[in-house]
């Protein structure tokens, strides 16, 4: 049956893949027929993932991209690789007045820093085949629009909406694509946080048109149109998946 | 750690209420000032110079200030 959205043979990079919406990309695709090498910190939790994993061709590391070794030591097990979907990503909630360098420090560098350079080394090894495509996930935060308490966490995903436009242009000239996720408030880990009650939450949800946040899998769905050849015209785009938040 | 200090530090978040409004036994949500910017910043305050994470769940079950305070030296 034709399917344009096929990710069959295709070798996908997925960091973050022990949780929320790299976990459920990492299973989506698998069931794409893509060969997933997944990383994530927690082992036990990694593991879960793999063993939802569809296809006999998979890969699992456990690594901690922070450290500068460990990831240099990823990127040399790491077969060739036709997509990469950065999706690690960490949120502090924390007013402007009570932050500091530490903090900034701590969110930019996983959800910008880390995946840069995974990237930039990747290429510098030569392991990104030619018409691969590269996912950042941003967020409706920092790029549309913001919320109290999350500064810091916005910038850095401006951060990444900006580079990802810098990397598709630079990396054009070898078919390699550049495309970022924008999404609203998804059902991860991520948002089960203690700054907020479930009150809260639920007061959050009564503000999106579709009265509901995403499932990680509707976020993953949009990463998978990105990597696959049906996108194969799109490069510096990106595209927000907030059941209609940023309307109002 | 003194709740003085606690209720000091605590009425440093709000602009514009006066801290004679602020006792052991004041019910903070009840203050007209109070918002959800001010909880996140009382959040913050307790982590940064008490050193313990109270979760904004905790804080809604707070009525006082004692309530608050006495939650922070169970972590402590």
């Amino acid at each position: 049956m034709f399917n344009p959205f096929t990710l069959y043979n295709k070798t996908i990079l997925i960091t973050g893949a022990s949780s929320g919406i790299g976990k459920s990309t990492a299973i989506e695709c698998s069931k794409l027929g893509a060969n997933v090498v997944i990383v994530g910190r927690n082992e036990e939790r990694l593991k879960d993932t793999f063993d939802k994993l569809l296809g006999e061709n998979n890969k699992m590391f456990v690594s901690d991209l922070n450290n500068n070794d460990l990831m240099l030591n990823l990127i040399k097990m790491i077969p060739a690789l036709d997509g990469i979907v950065h999706s690690a990503g960490i949120q502090k909630t924390m007013p402007f007045q009570f932050i500091n360098k530490e903090k900034i420090n701590d969110v930019f560098s996983i959800n910008f820093v880390v995946p840069i350079i995974l990237t930039q080394q990747i290429l510098k090894r030569k392991k990104l085949n030619t018409n691969a495509s590269i996912v950042f996930i941003s967020s409706i935060d920092g790029t549309i629009n913001t919320h109290i308490g999350n500064s810091i966490y916005s910038a850095s995903k401006g951060a990444v909406l900006s580079i990802t436009k810098s990397l598709a242009l630079e990396l054009s000239y070898k078919k390699i694509r550049v495309n970022a996720i924008l999404p609203a408030m998804t059902e991860t880990p991520l948002i089960n946080n203690v700054n907020y009650t479930q009150e809260q939450l639920k007061q959050e949800m009564d503000l999106f048109p579709l009265k509901r946040f995403a499932k990680p899998e509707e976020i993953a769905y949009a990463i998978i149109y990105f990597l696959s050849d049906a996108s194969s015209f799109t490069t510096g785009s990106s595209l927000i998946i907030d059941g209609g938040f940023t309307l109002k | 750690m003194t709740i003085e200090n606690f209720i000091s530090d605590f009425s440093e978040q709000f602009e514009s209420t006066d801290k004679s409004e602020f006792t052991k036994d004041t019910y903070f949500k009840d203050l007209t000032e109070w918002s959800s910017l001010v909880a996140l910043l009382e959040l913050a305050m307790i982590e940064e110079n008490y050193g313990v994470q109270v979760s904004a769940e905790e804080m809604r079950n707070s009525k006082t200030i004692q309530d608050l305070y006495t939650i922070i030296q169970s972590k402590q």
